[in-house]
């Protein structure tokens, strides 16, 4: 240290350079935490067994790669994992309509007061874990004594309790609306506040030629949130396989995981939990390769339809 | 004329039925997003045998706050509280003092190649080695069962780092050169002038850091072991479990002697009462960071 001192004094660095080196150390964390992991790639191309070094391990080339297909059992287990992220990712990017029209019916009640009331009470969910969003499902939904049993068997509609959290039957729908539960409220917040830059003048002008409210609705809102709205479903695109696992990690349970593994907890399942570090490292490399290509795919259909990439 | 108050009379019948389902929708849905809070909360100081049957649906009954001091006392827990405050004070304060500084130099033209770095930075975005390769990253690092493995990750943080450069950026160049004249360095013109200007953005990023934090889950999953990292969200996720695996043996074995009911119905209070802990702090920063709301869908929806 004491030499880099030195030598800032007597060549008399540059200011830009002395403040290159004052952020140093926070770019360096940069290269430890992103770009060093990038290093672990190679595991998938050895076979690694925990403990031993890598180096000391047999390389085996792809064969972890082209076993994902080849092997029957495995090219099954995967086909199973993609089809359930692709089918969740699919209908989360079929219902993102869904803040837009909660932004419009709540910019459509009058009072104040309530219409701030329904945003802050929806807006919670998104500020809560997966764990006490499943800690607050296990209290809904469990089957001795979740509320929803209880009210259903009171009223005399089932006589067994319904066990929600474990069957795989329309788990997926199940995810979802949990996914919306929490995240409805909050999503709405972005096209509250483009809502705000809508021309007024228009709505007034809209009623002076007699529009109804629907048709201002159609005519002025819709148009009006649709930039946004395109805006978040290629980034949606963009990030189609990058789910994260949290949700699907907490609720996952031995009757439910068929339906519910997605591939980064199929990723961990093999690799962390299964202990085979070189079949998972190769397994989520494929998961990177494919989300890169749809990075880059809805990066250009960004450019084509808002003449704007995202970057 | 009159076809006007025609079309007036025809459109306010509409508007109110239109008002009508709109409203009764979004109550139903505020009441589903608010319920579940407040069922946990009455289930959480009410009688645990009547919590146990489901009794407890709208108001509370035989109010005792018995469950709050036994979960105190339950191994590991008041540890976890501990646990998990430091991660959201060291936590944020961590990404907080990085993105400050990443963002303000980034903001400076005159800084070494400065196009490049940033570029470097912002391109950690959109590409990530994966689950595993991370895992074999902080396990080489020695970071395993430490309790930095809960903070130091915090150094990076691309999109804050960029609010905080869009936001220095919009601070008037003349404020910071007036103290340049006076010879000061880029340290004390970030502490002294620049902070303080920057309050709103480093609010909002650490109010959403901090949330965030408190949440966090996963990497007391992949990067820790054994009891001694325990934060308040992976004790609840454990009680979660093992109640059910409890509620299963007794059902499958068929023991319902007093001894497993009673073990049953503390559990499930427990459950509830642990969840409330883990809860009230997001709920008492809520309406303070509300304020927030706008400027941190930014964070969101910032890219690049």
């Amino acid at each position: 240290m004491g030499a880099i001192h030195l030598l800032i004094k007597r060549k008399k660095l540059k200011p830009g350079v002395k403040l290159f080196l004052g952020i140093l150390p926070f770019i360096l964390a940069y290269v430890i935490f992103c770009y060093l992991p990038l290093t672990g790639w190679s595991y998938a191309f050895y076979d690694y067994r925990p403990g031993r070094q890598l180096t000391d391990c047999e390389f085996v080339g792809l064969r972890y790669f082209t076993n994902m297909f080849e092997n029957p059992v495995s090219r099954r287990e995967l086909l199973r994992v993609m089809t359930n992220t692709v089918a969740m990712s699919a209908m989360g990017l079929m219902t993102s309509f869904l803040p837009m029209f909660f932004a419009i019916m709540l910019n459509e009640v009058r009072h104040r007061k309530y219409r701030k009331f329904v945003q802050t009470v929806t807006t919670i969910p998104n500020f809560i874990s997966w764990i006490l969003v499943f800690a607050i499902a296990s209290a809904m939904f469990s089957v001795e004594s979740g509320a929803l049993n209880v009210l259903l068997k009171e009223l005399g509609i089932i006589d067994q309790g319904l066990n929600i959290l474990g069957t795989s039957k329309h788990a997926w729908l199940f995810m979802l609306l949990l996914g919306l539960w929490k995240g409805l409220g909050w999503s709405s917040v972005i096209y509250m506040s483009s809502l705000s830059g809508i021309d007024q003048e228009l709505y007034e002008a809209a009623s002076v030629d007699g529009a109804s409210r629907f048709q201002r609705i159609r005519y002025i809102t819709i148009p009006g949130l649709m930039p946004t709205f395109v805006t978040l479903f290629i980034m949606g695109i963009g990030n189609f396989l990058n789910m994260g696992m949290d949700q699907y990690y907490v609720f996952s349970n031995a009757f439910n995981k068929e339906k519910i593994e997605v591939l980064s907890l199929y990723t961990y399942n093999v690799g962390l939990a299964g202990n085979n570090i070189s079949r998972g490292t190769a397994i989520g490399m494929m998961q990177s390769a494919i989300a890169l290509v749809l990075l880059f795919a809805s990066n250009m259909l960004s450019g084509k339809i808002r003449e704007e990439k995202v970057f | 004329m009159r076809t006007v108050s025609k079309v007036k009379r025809k459109q306010s019948a509409q508007d109110r039925i239109f008002d009508f389902f709109n409203i009764a929708f979004l109550t139903v849905f505020a009441l589903m997003c608010i319920y579940p809070f407040y069922y946990i909360f009455i289930n959480s100081i009410s009688s645990n045998l009547l919590v146990q049957r489901g009794r407890i649906v709208f108001l509370p009954q035989q109010i005792h706050f018995g469950n709050y001091l036994d979960v105190f006392q339950m191994p590991g827990l008041s540890r976890a509280v501990l646990v998990s405050v430091a991660r959201t004070v060291v936590g944020t304060i961590i990404s907080l003092l990085s993105s400050m500084v990443l963002g303000y130099a980034m903001s400076r033209q005159e800084l070494w190649h400065r196009k490049f770095w940033y570029r470097f930075l912002v391109v950690t975005m959109y590409f990530s080695a994966g689950l595993i390769p991370g895992y074999l990253n902080i396990n080489r690092l020695g970071l395993m069962n430490t309790f930095w493995v809960y903070v130091l990750p915090s150094l990076v943080g691309p999109y804050n780092m960029i609010l905080v450069k869009t936001y220095v950026e919009s601070i008037p160049p003349s404020l910071e050169e007036s103290a340049f004249m006076d010879g000061a360095g880029y340290l004390k013109r970030l502490i002294y002038i620049i902070v303080p200007l920057s309050k709103p953005i480093l609010a909002t990023l650490a109010v959403f850091g901090a949330v965030g934090h408190w949440n966090s889950y996963m990497d007391t999953v992949l990067y820790t072991s054994g009891t001694k990292l325990q934060t308040l969200q992976s004790i609840l996720y454990q009680y979660l479990n093992s109640s059910r695996m409890l509620a299963d043996m007794i059902k499958n074995g068929g023991d319902l002697s007093a001894a497993g009911m009673m073990a049953q119905t503390n559990i499930q209070s427990a459950r509830h009462t642990i969840t409330m802990v883990t809860i009230i702090p997001i709920l008492l920063v809520y309406p303070f960071f509300q304020r927030y709301f706008t400027k941190g869908i930014m964070i969101g929806a910032v890219k690049g």
